[in-house]
């Protein structure tokens, strides 16, 4: 019953999205108003529709169907209820749905805005949201129907299907599969619906993009439009990531965060193309200029998005995400090739229609440094497509498949994020318009000056890594700059308005908040920059066996050996349990307990790691190996890993920033304020 | 006054090619001699085993279904050691031959699939069991024997498996 009406919905809600966007179309091509307002009416619709779908699984799962296959995959008898709602993005089925629901939600959230101004763009609005809308929706209909049941055919295989084969007998097991336990973690529940909301709120400025090609707008009314949008998908991809990031620390026991897996680059290259988009668009805003690159930006992020859910859906390339292998990967292709080359045509039909009205006059420029720092992203871009389809193209060319690890990618982006962190830290500095490098450098010698106080301090305390120093040197110019310029915005408030520093610095970054939470952005960076130089560069590890009462040394710290204790839990797991005392310089400063959780019903065993987290260090052990009978050795690994909180720091930072850049500005008022002084201007001519 | 303050704009266009190009240039070579110096070759063990005499000073990758019975874990040295057997690394061979589920089963239970003894030294992965896939990187030393650096493991079956039949009581 419950899976008839929520497959039932997903019908309803794809032929809503095909019938949106058909409407949509043909009301804007043969100005028929009405078929547009039916067309934006389905829009609304279609959230309602998947939400009842959605609603559906949730039901399913929380009542324990597992007469229902993807209930029976991703659910068991021993998963507290919060995780069986969550198990709803568990499996491939499941996360379509969720996908599609979002970016209902996204679409009917825009059919709700005030269109006086831009009824031109609304058709196409509709047509781009719907028609990934129902691409999305045909895969969970056709291909991955999360209302499978389960049945034995009279030839006694097992088969899924949602009506009942000819002569088969339905099947319920008594329990389920359960969720995999390494995604038992709150960073693991939130990190995906964090990575699909990034990714689907990217659709909505695309979505406008071409909607203003379509029609011929060459204004920036898409962009400001949009603006905010793009800033919540940045965001949402952004804390994806980081979220991404802890969740591996915290639970692969490998000491790190960041693996450059494929699937880990497929969610970062949208990343990388929206954080230009974001930086180029602000030209396109004040000079008039880039509306061409602008364009080909936000293409190449709707299908850098695509084409990220396609590698963790599809199961094409080896990864430990690809864990979904599946018929979809051609749908998928072809539809990121299909919409790549219409948007592309419909670029190159306006392009004369794009023309910038300015050039750039200097080399030293905001504008210029903004290219720059598009080019760079863009090369850093290219650099992890080519690392990830390198498998393929070596194939291609030389019959021979070549991979390339962390190695590869740290060396060749390695020296491109330095670069940014140049530009970072100049880059704020510099003028619009006509800027010289006298004029710069005089502006710029005394704050260099100052951040070399922190790599010189670095060298003379015994630091000889040459990256690091650099790396350092740079990450601090960045932070001396950022906040020389709060500095300078704030004590100019002080002397014309006479406010107290801190209200002067709210009240700055009030005004301009794009460009103050912009800022705040930059020292988040600068934290992570200095999180990740600590890790990468100063990380340290032993190894060792210890008998009870042994010791071990990394550092200043040592271990000691205490004991290991073993118990069983009501969900299904066996606890070995380690307790180890932790000394650092002879102080005794706690114990830590690292463990080894064994899951009896998914025969797994979960390494999660003891880890002592000062803003200083991490010192994070591991379990791995004890005598199963004697209990009286155990063998630890064991990472010093230096400044790594810095980095969860930073991303913290980072999002408060986004939060100051993204939040509501009063903007009727100076609109209105600068158009009745055009006006003004106008008649005064 | 725009004259003077414009200067011509292909002079500067100019400049801004040469700049980008130099980048270009140096993210070139930074590529080429990355690949030289940390690009694996990606071999199923029948390739590898072809192969002769050259491999070994070769990073490589390899993969191969991994054998339970044959995983010895020494927890004092970190040493591990299991035996893998072939498995195609072709997209569509593995379709063809069931899943990749299906093909770590057969190539495990084949006679004639060659097969490869793998050293690695560090924690024991928790996804290491039977019939699990290893992705192993590292060197072929002249013993015959495979000396990882890099030990990556996938469990299909546990994702994307087929609820068992014995499970199916509760027949309607």
């Amino acid at each position: 019953m419950i899976e008839g009406i929520g497959y039932a919905a997903l019908v309803i809600s794809f032929v809503l999205a095909l019938y949106g966007a058909g409407a949509a179309a043909f009301g804007a091509k043969r100005s028929r108003p009405e078929l547009v307002e039916s067309a934006r009416r389905a829009m609304l619709l279609s959230w309602p529709m998947i939400s009842v779908a959605a609603l559906a699984i949730i039901a399913l799962l929380v009542a324990g169907r597992y007469d229902i296959a993807y209930v029976a995959k991703v659910t068991s008898n021993a998963m507290p209820p919060y995780l069986r709602v969550t198990a709803l993005w568990g499996g491939q089925e499941g996360s379509l749905v969720f996908w599609s629901w979002l970016m209902a939600a996204f679409a009917s959230a825009v059919g709700l805005r005030q269109w006086d101004r831009d009824r031109d763009l609304l058709p196409w609005v509709i047509v781009v949201t719907m028609i990934t809308l129902a691409f999305f929706l045909s895969l969970i209909i056709f291909f991955e129907n999360p209302f499978s049941r389960i049945w034995i055919t009279p030839e006694g295989a097992q088969t899924t299907a949602l009506f009942q084969p000819e002569g088969a007998l339905a099947a319920a097991p008594p329990d389920g599969q359960g969720l995999n336990p390494l995604l038992r973690h709150p960073g693991m529940i939130i990190h995906p619906p964090m990575l699909y909301l990034g990714f689907v709120s990217f659709v909505i400025p695309y979505a406008f993009a071409m909607a203003a090609l379509v029609v011929g707008r060459s204004d920036d009314r898409w962009i400001r439009v949009t603006r905010r949008w793009t800033l919540v998908a940045w965001l949402f991809l952004g804390l994806g990531l980081i979220l991404g990031g802890r969740w591996a620390y915290d639970v692969l026991g490998w000491g790190g965060y960041w693996g450059w897996d494929p699937v880990e680059i497929a969610a970062f290259m949208p990343w990388l193309a929206g954080t230009a988009f974001l930086h180029s668009v602000m030209v396109q805003e004040k000079k008039g200029m880039l509306k061409h690159w602008n364009m080909l930006l936000i293409i190449l992020t709707y299908s850098l998005v695509l084409f990220g859910t396609f590698l963790t859906r599809s199961g094409v390339l080896s990864s430990v995400h690809a864990f979904a292998q599946s018929a979809i990967g051609p749908m998928f292709f072809a539809f990121i090739g299909v919409s790549f080359i219409v948007s592309l045509w419909l670029l190159l039909k306006r392009w004369g229609e794009l023309r910038g009205v300015n050039q750039i006059n200097s080399m030293v420029s905001r504008e210029s440094l903004f290219l720059l720092n598009n080019f760079l992203f863009i090369m850093i871009l290219a650099v992890l497509f080519l690392g990830v389809i390198f498998p393929l193209v070596s194939e291609l060319f030389t019959g021979q498949t070549v991979t390339v690890g962390p190695a590869w990618y740290e060396r060749i982006v390695g020296p491109l994020f330095a670069g940014l962190l140049l530009l970072m830290g100049v880059a704020p500095l510099s003028a619009y318009g006509s800027s010289s490098w006298r004029t710069l450098g005089r502006q710029l010698w005394q704050l260099v000056a100052l951040s070399l106080v922190v790599p010189a301090i670095l060298l003379i305390t015994g630091m000889r890594s040459a990256a690091a120093l650099l790396g350092y040197w740079l990450a601090t110019l960045v932070a001396v700059v950022t906040l020389y310029e709060f500095w300078r915005g704030a004590s100019a408030r002080r002397r014309r308005h006479g406010e107290s520093l801190p209200v002067a610095l709210v009240k700055l970054a009030g005004r301009n908040r794009r460009r103050y939470g912009g800022f705040v952005i930059h020292l988040g960076v600068v934290l992570m920059a200095f999180g990740i130089i600590g890790i990468e560069i100063f990380q340290t590890e032993t190894q060792g066996t210890l008998e009870r009462g042994e010791q071990l040394t990394l550092g200043r710290y040592v271990m000691v050996y205490e004991g290991l204790t073993r118990f069983n839990t009501s969900d299904g797991r066996e606890i070995s349990r380690a307790e180890l005392s932790i000394f650092k310089d002879g102080r005794s400063v706690g114990k830590l307990f690292p463990r080894s959780d064994f899951y009896f019903v998914q025969n797994q065993p979960m390494t999660i790691p003891g880890v002592r987290s000062t803003l200083e260090e991490d010192l994070y052990v591991l379990l791995v190996g004890w005598e199963p009978i004697g209990q009286d050795s155990a063998t630890f690994k064991v990472f010093h890993n230096p400044l790594v909180n810095f980095i969860w720091l930073g991303g913290a930072i980072f999002i408060l920033g986004t939060l100051v850049a993204a939040w509501p500005e009063r903007e009727p008022e100076p609109v209105r304020r600068r158009t009745a002084q055009a006006q003004a201007l106008a008649a005064g001519d | 006054m725009t004259l003077s303050t414009a200067p011509s704009g292909s002079g500067s266009r100019a400049k801004f090619m040469i700049g980008g190009l130099l980048i270009v240039a140096a993210v070139v070579y930074l590529i080429v001699s990355s690949t030289q110096a940390s690009a694996q070759y990606y071999l199923t063990i029948d390739e590898m085993l072809t192969r002769g005499d050259k491999i070994y000073d070769r990073a490589i990758k390899l993969s191969g279904a991994v054998d339970g019975d044959t995983v010895a874990y020494d927890p004092e040295t970190l040493t591990l050691e299991f035996a893998m057997a072939n498995v195609p690394a072709d997209q569509d061979e593995i379709e063809a031959g069931g899943g990749l589920a299906k093909v770590l089963y057969d190539a495990l239970r084949d006679p004639d699939a060659s097969r490869l003894q793998v050293v690695y030294v560090g924690p024991k992965p928790d996804l290491l069991r039977h019939e699990a896939q290893a992705i192993v990187t590292g060197n072929m030393g002249e013993d015959g024997v495979f000396y990882a650096d890099e030990l990556l493991l996938k469990c299909p079956t546990r994702y994307e498996q087929e609820v068992p039949l014995q499970a199916a009581e509760g027949q309607t």
